[in-house]
C-alpha cells in the first residue's frame, strides 16, 4: 500500500495540491491511524491534512475519486470452454476463459508498474504504453495461441473465438486505465505547457478557443502580482525610535522615559491611473488588456481606470460592480471599435484627472499610439508627465513599428519614463511588476 | 475501522462517529469530514485551521469540542497589533517592583557577616533567584493553555486579524505545544492542548501555518444538514415551518448577493419566527422578518422582489 499512496501524492501534486515531505509523512501517519478500510474515512482524514485551502480540497476529492477508480473486469459467470479441452498455457488465456476478474486486474496493475503507466506525461504516450502493458501481460503467447488453436480447428476453434472476443474486452480495460492514469498524471503538465505557450503567445493572435484559458490567466497573474505587491507594503511598518517625541513624553514622567515612541514611516499607498485604449486598431488585444485592468483593479486599491478611443471616460464604476464579462462588454459597447483620437483622450484625460494627479502617481497607458492623423497633442502630454510621478506607456506593436504610418508612438514615447512594447501576458506581468516596485512609492 | 491507540476507558474521541454522537449532544451537528477533522487532529496531535465564511460554525466547533471533551475552553482573539505579552505571558513588574524593595532591605542582614567583597557576592548568588520565575509570570491565553494540567481546548479566533509576525510567533507553540521565554526556559505542555484556529480569509495565511495545521473547510450546509442543525438549535420549532424556512434560505443562497446567509442567520430567523408564534411562511412575513436574515440593504431589495416567486416555487415542490 505504500506504493498506491506514493503514486496517489504524485498524482495530488499533478493536480496542483502541494504536497511536501513533511506533508507527505503526516499522510502516512493519518493512514496509520484510520487504515485503508473505509474509503469515506480514509479520504476525509487525507483531506484535512493534505489539503490547505478550500480550493485545494475541491480539487483533492476529484483527484481522489479519479485514483480510486476501478473498472470491474466482467466476471462470475461459468467457464465457456468444456473441461475437456486442456487448459491453454499462459496464465493470461487462463484468466481470460475462467473469467478471473480479481487476477486480472491485478495482473494488469502489475504490467502496468512494469510499464511505468503512472510516469505518463502527455496524452500522446497512451497507445505506446497501452501497448507495453499489454505486453507486459503476455499478449503475444495469448495472440500465438489463438493462431494454434485455430488451425486444429474443431473445439479448440471455439475456444480461439471465446479468446479473441475476450482479448477485444481486455484492450478496452487497458485503454481504460491507461486513459485514467494519464488525466491524473499528465493532464497537468499538459495544462502547464498550454498555459506557458499562451502566456507568450501574442495578445493580437490569440484563438478564440483559448479566451477562456487565457482569462483563468491573467486573473492568476494579477493575483501574484497582488500578493506579492501587499508583502511589500507590510514591511515599511518597522519603526525606529524617535528620540525627539519620546524625550518630548519622558517630561510628563519627570524625565523618565516611560512612552517610548517609535518612528514610523508612512505608507503612501500608490495611485495608479491606467488608461485603456480600445479603438479599432487594438481590438484583438483591448480584451485582455482590460481583462488585465479588472484584475488589477480587484488588488489595487487605488486604480483609477479609464478607456478611450474617440475619447475617453472613466470605466471605474463597471469595473467596481459588474462581473468581469459584463464589464469588458459594457465597456467595448460604450467606446470600443471607434477610431482612436489619441489629442481627445489625453484633453479628455486632463479634464477628468489632472487635479488629482501628483508627484504619487503613476499613470499607465495601454495603447498602440495610432492617432489617425488628428493632433497628437503632444502639450498635454507634457503636462501629465509634469504632473505626475511617472508615466509609462505600454505598447502592443513591435518597436520596428513605431512611429511608421499614423503611429505618434515616437513622439509620444519623449515624454514616458518607461515605453516598452508589451504584446504578450508574460511580458504585459513582468512590465507591471517592474511598474509597480519602480514608480510607485515604496 | 482501526481506532488509535487502545485506550483502558471509551473516550469521546474513539472513532468518528462517537465524535458525531458526542458533538451531536452538545448541540453541534457536524458534518462527517468536520468529525474526521477533530479525530485527526486528536490522535495526530495537530492543531485544526478551520476557514469558511461568517456564521457557519467555526467558533461553535471550539465550543462544542470543549463541551465534548469536557475541557475548559481558552480562547484567544486576533487583532492587529496582538503581540506576545498578550497573548503568550507578560511579567508582573508591580509585583517584581516590590520584590526587588524587599530584597533590598533583607540584603544588609544576610551580607552582614561577610569578611570581604568576594564572599559577599558568593552569598548572593546563594540566595535562590526569584526576580525571573514563573511566580511573576502572568499566564496569557496560550501559556495558560499549555499548563492546564489535563489538557485544554485552545480556540485562536480569526488569526487572519493578526500579523504576520504573530503568525510566526505562533508556529513554535503549535508544532511543538511548547514556548519559549529567554528568562526561564522552555515551557512544554503536559498533555497537549487541541487547538482550533479560525480564519475568515481576511488576508492569506502564510504556508509554514498552513503546513503545521490540519486544514477544514466548513461550506455552507445542504438542506438536511442545515434542518438538523435548526432542530438541534431551536427545538420549540415545527417541523413544517423548519423545512420550509431552510429551503427558503437555500434558494437565496442560490441568488447573488453581497453577504450570503450562513447557519448563524438561518437560526436567528428560526428563532425569530418561533417567537412570532408563526406556523408556516408568507410573503409579508417573510419580507417583515428579511432584515434577520440578510445584512445588507441592496440584498434585502433584491430579494424582496422575488419572495412571492420563491413561496410559490416551494408549495409546487
Amino acid at each position: 500500500m505504500q506504493r498506491a499512496l506514493e503514486d496517489f501524492l504524485r498524482a495530488l501534486r499533478a493536480s496542483e495540491v502541494p504536497v511536501s515531505p513533511a506533508e507527505a509523512i503526516d499522510a502516512h501517519r493519518a493512514i496509520a491511524e484510520v487504515g485503508f478500510a473505509d474509503r469515506t474515512l480514509l479520504k476525509d482524514s487525507l483531506v484535512v491534512t493534505l489539503a490547505k485551502s478550500a480550493e485545494e480540497a475541491e480539487r483533492f476529492d476529484a483527484c481522489f475519486d479519479t485514483f480510486f477508480a476501478r473498472d470491474e473486469f466482467p466476471g462470475g459467470s461459468a467457464p465457456a470452454a468444456g473441461p475437456d479441452v486442456p487448459t491453454p498455457a499462459g496464465d493470461l488465456a487462463r484468466m481470460l476463459l475462467e473469467e478471473d476478474a480479481v487476477g486480472l486486474a491485478g495482473a494488469m496493475e502489475a504490467a502496468a508498474a512494469r510499464a511505468g503507466v503512472s510516469e505518463i506525461q502527455t496524452g500522446a504516450q497512451r497507445s505506446l504504453l497501452t501497448r507495453r502493458m499489454l505486453d507486459g501481460m503476455g499478449l503475444r503467447e495469448l495472440e500465438s495461441l489463438i493462431n494454434t488453436l485455430r488451425a486444429a480447428g474443431g473445439r479448440d476453434e471455439e475456444v480461439a473465438a471465446a479468446l479473441t472476443e475476450r482479448r477485444g474486452a481486455l484492450f478496452a480495460q487497458a485503454r481504460a486505465f491507461v486513459d485514467r492514469q494519464a488525466e491524473l498524471y499528465a493532464a497537468q503538465t499538459g495544462r502547464q505547457l498550454r498555459e506557458r505557450l499562451l502566456a507568450r503567445r501574442k495578445l493580437t493572435a490569440v484563438e478564440p478557443e483559448d479566451f477562456r484559458a487565457m482569462e483563468a490567466l491573467v486573473r492568476k497573474m494579477a493575483k501574484r502580482l497582488a500578493k506579492r505587491y501587499a508583502r511589500r507594503r507590510h514591511r515599511a511598518m518597522k519603526g525606529r525610535l524617535d528620540v525627539r517625541k519620546t524625550v518630548r513624553k519622558s517630561l510628563g514622567y519627570g524625565g523618565v522615559p516611560f512612552d517610548i515612541v517609535w518612528k514610523r514611516r508612512t505608507v503612501e499607498k500608490p495611485k495608479i491611473a491606467v488608461l485603456c485604449d480600445v479603438s479599432r486598431s487594438v481590438a484583438a488585444a483591448a480584451q485582455f488588456l482590460l481583462l488585465f485592468l479588472y484584475s488589477l483593479n480587484e488588488v489595487v486599491e487605488r486604480l483609477d481606470a479609464f478607456a478611450f478611443s474617440d475619447r475617453l471616460v472613466s470605466v471605474n464604476d463597471l469595473l467596481d460592480d459588474e462581473k468581469v464579462d459584463d464589464a469588458i462588454e459594457l465597456i467595448l459597447a460604450r467606446i470600443g471599435f471607434r477610431p482612436t483620437d489619441y489629442g481627445q483622450a489625453l484633453a479628455d484625460f486632463c479634464a477628468l484627472q489632472e487635479a488629482a494627479l501628483d508627484h504619487r502617481t503613476t499613470v499607465i497607458i495601454l495603447g498602440d499610439g495610432r492617432s489617425n492623423y488628428a493632433n497628437p497633442r503632444l502639450d498635454l502630454m507634457r503636462r501629465i508627465e509634469d504632473r505626475s510621478r511617472a508615466v509609462i506607456w505600454l505598447n502592443p506593436e513591435p518597436l520596428t513599428y513605431w512611429g511608421q504610418g499614423d503611429s505618434k508612438m515616437d513622439a509620444y514615447r519623449r515624454f514616458c519614463h518607461v515605453a516598452k512594447s508589451c504584446n504578450t501576458l508574460e511580458q504585459l506581468e513582468r512590465i507591471i511588476e517592474d511598474v509597480l516596485r519602480t514608480y510607485t512609492p515604496a | 475501522m482501526k481506532a488509535g491507540a487502545p485506550r483502558a476507558q471509551t473516550s469521546p474521541l474513539d472513532s468518528v462517529n462517537t465524535i458525531i454522537e458526542g458533538l451531536a449532544k452538545a448541540g453541534y451537528i457536524a458534518s462527517r469530514r468536520i468529525a474526521t477533522a477533530l479525530y485527526m487532529a486528536a490522535h495526530l496531535e495537530k492543531p485544526i485551521l478551520v476557514e469558511g465564511t461568517a456564521g457557519v460554525g467555526k467558533t461553535e466547533l471550539a465550543i462544542a469540542s470543549a463541551a465534548l471533551l469536557e475541557l475548559p475552553l481558552i480562547r484567544l482573539q486576533c487583532y492587529e497589533g496582538l503581540d506576545e505579552s498578550k497573548a503568550l505571558y507578560e511579567w508582573k513588574y508591580g509585583k517584581q517592583l516590590l520584590y526587588t524593595q524587599i530584597l533590598k532591605d533583607h540584603m544588609g542582614p544576610t551580607l552582614a557577616g561577610a569578611p570581604d567583597l568576594e564572599s559577599a557576592m558568593e552569598r548572593l548568588h546563594g540566595v535562590g533567584d526569584l526576580f525571573f520565575s514563573e511566580t511573576f509570570l502572568e499566564a496569557r491565553p496560550l501559556l495558560t493553555a499549555l499548563r492546564q494540567e489535563g489538557g485544554a481546548v485552545l480556540l485562536i479566533d480569526e488569526i487572519d486579524k493578526s500579523d504576520e509576525a504573530f503568525e510566526a510567533f505562533l508556529l513554535e507553540a503549535l508544532s511543538a505545544y511548547q514556548v519559549s521565554i529567554p528568562e526561564i526556559g522552555v515551557i512544554k505542555a503536559k498533555t497537549p492542548p487541541i487547538v482550533f484556529l479560525t480564519s475568515n480569509n481576511v488576508r492569506d495565511l502564510g504556508d509554514a501555518l498552513k503546513r503545521r495545521c490540519l486544514h477544514l473547510h466548513i461550506p455552507l450546509p445542504d438542506q438536511r444538514l442545515e434542518e438538523r442543525i435548526v432542530a438541534a438549535r431551536v427545538p420549540g420549532i415545527e417541523d413544517r415551518l423548519r423545512r420550509s424556512l431552510v429551503a427558503f434560505v437555500q434558494a437565496v443562497r442560490t441568488m447573488d448577493l453581497r453577504k450570503l446567509p450562513s447557519i448563524s442567520e438561518t437560526v436567528d430567523w428560526a428563532r425569530v419566527l418561533v417567537l412570532l408564534n408563526v406556523e408556516s411562511l408568507d410573503a409579508d412575513l417573510v419580507r417583515e422578518t428579511l432584515n434577520v436574515l440578510l445584512k445588507f440593504e441592496q440584498d434585502v431589495t433584491a430579494v424582496e422582489a422575488r419572495i412571492p416567486e420563491m413561496l410559490s416555487r416551494q408549495a409546487q415542490a
